[in-house]
């Protein structure tokens, strides 16, 4: 039996152990009628030209985890940012764990997906925004039609929430193969701010596969600052479907850090509903050994006014590959739209490869629209201008790749999350470069 | 401290140095001259360790030791410093921290720990003072966006930071008022000792007024073809250089 036929079959399974009366699930029988017609993504289709799904999609995975599954915090600490306090919305093998959380409803709801799509107090904001921009292509379905858990933050207007969020996805690899449907929703009331840190991560080198539905309600001047640490083993994948619908003034950005995993494909969505909106999409990869990258960008100017900056760093070894699809639309009625798109790259081995590919189409006459994309190896003569100060080789070459990806870090706010990441580079880099960047 | 003997390198099957000659000890300035393209500055770069550049016959010895086989890194561990002509623009390092890293990648080559911050910083304050460079200056970008003159007096405060054993100036003049010339040859000046050597590679004779050579050598056609005191750089001033073309050719 494929996955496909495996997981449209498993929906009966999966309708006995959820309120099949509630109006989500119809949206959920919609999803799976969508599902199968649409199935999984092909390289036939211009959107998954260089990325193929086959090899992820040939495991037998669990598509329900038999288990409840603990994890002791000191055992997983290393996965948070432990130096600051935030609110911690923690899943083990895709069910909630209490013991590694902390919630909160006190006048914000930072809390679980099973609860607002189970009571009554979050049926209105369920009603409003559940569904209403995540794509009906065959992924999203999916994950829409399994839809039961996940992360559910809404902040009412004029909140500054000072502590940031951690959505943490653990999977423990009691499952031989294990399939995770998790569903976000995050909506942000007029002039809150919120910080989210989102991270997949799992513990052994058993294959997990994470199709991610993330839908992000920005509400009029509400700023939120979404980071995606992706740093997972070699075994596991992730398809990360982000959608964020923004309203006038507000200001939305997403840093997605790809530093490990076996493939990951990011499908980041932005639609812009109102004047003056702001929106960043930010993005470091750097990945070795067969790992595989493909950030797939979207934006969608509707009305006046508006912005979009897009800048997205790789660094590609041994035979990785990455992939850069930038779209950007802008309506007719989108004058003034100030467009920024930037894809560079740096390729490290002969057998790395990187395809990209800005895709702009712009119906309004007057616009700002830039785009580049370079693909290139380090600057010789930098390296011996390095070296002959007596840095030796290795030092070198991490140094550069530092500079290179630095500037993505400028807008990270967090100081505890630029270290962590600036770590995690210089790990992947095998060096100790002396100082934080 | 360096003696280059019969050297000939090549750039890409190119010939540039057809068999160079040359004696440096400790506590010497040497002044090496020469018309644009007669190889000054593939010299140069040959002896801190550029690797486009082949050694295709003698060798370059540092207190004895043939280094032709060593990395750019590795002739800095032993005291080499070339103080560029084109320094690099580097984005996203800052001055400072590009210095801490070749300080303490120096140091553990050597088998020392880390210098301490203070220390470090201590000595980032003195040197910078003895440049005349601003502090501002030091949290910039390694070189972006510098000026001219801003770039060669940063080589000049690195070479101050490394101490080196042998140091190459590479038309380290060009792009200089005369008020940051001073500055600088000051800073040489002042790093001068009787254990350390400067090789000066310079167009005009303008520099050597105040870092002042016990020799100068004429680089022509890839060779050294006269070498004398500093009244030769005096003689090429007035005269230019055609007159030592001609006594080759002739």
């Amino acid at each position: 039996m494929s996955l496909k036929e495996k997981l449209v079959s498993s929906f009966m399974a999966f309708e006995n152990m959820v309120d099949i009366d509630s109006p989500v699930h119809d949206i959920r029988t919609e999803a799976i009628k969508s599902f199968e017609t649409e199935g999984f993504p092909t390289k036939r289709q211009e959107a998954w030209k260089y990325t193929s799904l086959n090899l992820v999609l040939k495991h037998d995975y669990s598509v329900f985890p038999k288990h409840e599954n603990a994890l002791e915090f000191k055992d997983v600490k290393k996965y948070f940012i432990h130096e600051i306090d935030c609110y911690k919305i923690i899943f083990i093998d895709g069910k909630y764990s209490s013991h590694l959380s902390q919630t909160t409803h006190d006048g914000i709801d930072v809390c679980l997906m099973s609860a607002a799509l189970s009571k009554p107090k979050y049926r209105l904001v369920i009603e409003n925004y559940f569904n209403k921009i995540a794509s009906k292509d065959g992924l999203s379905s999916l994950n829409t039609a399994f839809s039961a858990e996940g992360a559910y933050i809404h902040i009412p207007k004029n909140k500054l929430v000072e502590k940031p969020i951690q959505i943490i996805h653990f999977s423990t690899g009691n499952e031989a193969a294990l399939m995770l449907q998790p569903r976000n929703l995050v909506v942000v009331g007029e002039n809150s701010h919120v910080q989210i840190i989102e991270r997949h991560q799992s513990l052994t080198d058993n294959p997990v596969l994470t199709n991610s539905v993330t839908e992000i309600f920005t509400n009029k001047r509400a700023i939120v600052d979404y980071y995606k640490i992706q740093n997972d083993r070699e075994s596991a994948s992730l398809i990360d479907n982000t959608f964020v619908n923004q309203k006038q003034e507000s200001l939305a950005k997403v840093h997605t850090f790809s530093f490990g995993g076996k493939l990951i494909r990011n499908n980041l969505n932005f639609y812009q509903n109102g004047e003056r909106i702001d929106s960043t999409m930010k993005g470091i990869t750097i990945i070795g050994n067969k790992q595989h990258v493909d950030h797939n960008t979207l934006v969608h100017h509707i009305e006046p006014n508006c912005e979009s900056h897009q800048d997205y760093k790789g660094i590609f070894d041994d035979s990785s590959t990455g992939v850069f699809n930038g779209k950007v639309v802008v309506e007719k009625e989108a004058q003034k739209t100030n467009a920024f798109q930037a894809n560079n790259n740096i390729l490290i081995s002969d057998k790395a490869s990187i395809n990209t590919k800005p895709q702009l189409e712009i119906f309004a006459d007057d616009v700002k629209c830039s785009h580049g994309c370079t693909i290139g190896q380090l600057d010789e003569s930098a390296m011996f201008y390095l070296r002959s100060r007596g840095i030796p080789e290795k030092e070198a070459r991490a140094l550069l790749m530092f500079a290179f990806s630095n500037n993505v870090l400028d807008s990270v706010k967090i100081p505890e999350i630029k270290n962590r990441i600036t770590k995690i580079i210089a790990n992947k880099l095998g060096v100790n470069i002396g100082f934080d960047l | 401290m360096l003696k280059i003997n019969n050297l000939h390198a090549s750039v890409e099957d190119k010939a540039i140095l057809k068999g160079i000659n040359l004696h440096v000890k400790p506590g010497e300035v040497h002044a090496i001259m020469g018309p644009n393209g007669s190889g000054k500055s593939t010299l140069a770069s040959v002896v801190a360790g550029k690797e486009e550049y082949e050694v295709d016959e003698g060798e370059i010895l540092l207190n004895g030791e043939n280094i032709d086989e060593l990395g750019p890194e590795e002739r800095a561990h032993k005291g080499v410093f070339l103080s560029f002509q084109y320094p690099v623009e580097i984005p996203g390092v800052s001055v400072t921290n590009f210095m801490k890293t070749a300080i303490n990648e120096t140091r553990k080559a050597k088998g020392l720990e880390d210098m301490p911050a203070n220390e470090m910083l201590k000595m980032i304050r003195e040197k910078s003072e003895m440049l005349e460079i601003d502090r501002k200056f030091l949290s910039r970008s390694l070189n972006e966006g510098f000026s001219g003159g801003e770039k060669k007096r940063n080589e000049i405060f690195q070479m101050a930071m490394l101490e080196p054993k042998l140091a190459i100036l590479d038309e380290t003049d060009s792009g200089l008022d005369i008020d940051a010339l001073r500055i600088v040859a000051n800073g040489v000046n002042k790093l001068k000792s009787k254990d350390n050597a400067v090789i000066v590679i310079t167009h005009y004779q303008r520099l050597l007024d105040y870092i002042v050579p016990d020799y100068v050598h004429v680089l022509h056609d890839g060779k050294i073809v006269k070498s004398g005191s500093k009244d030769l750089a005096h003689e090429l001033e007035a005269k230019g250089y055609d007159w030592i073309k001609e006594e080759v050719n002739a």
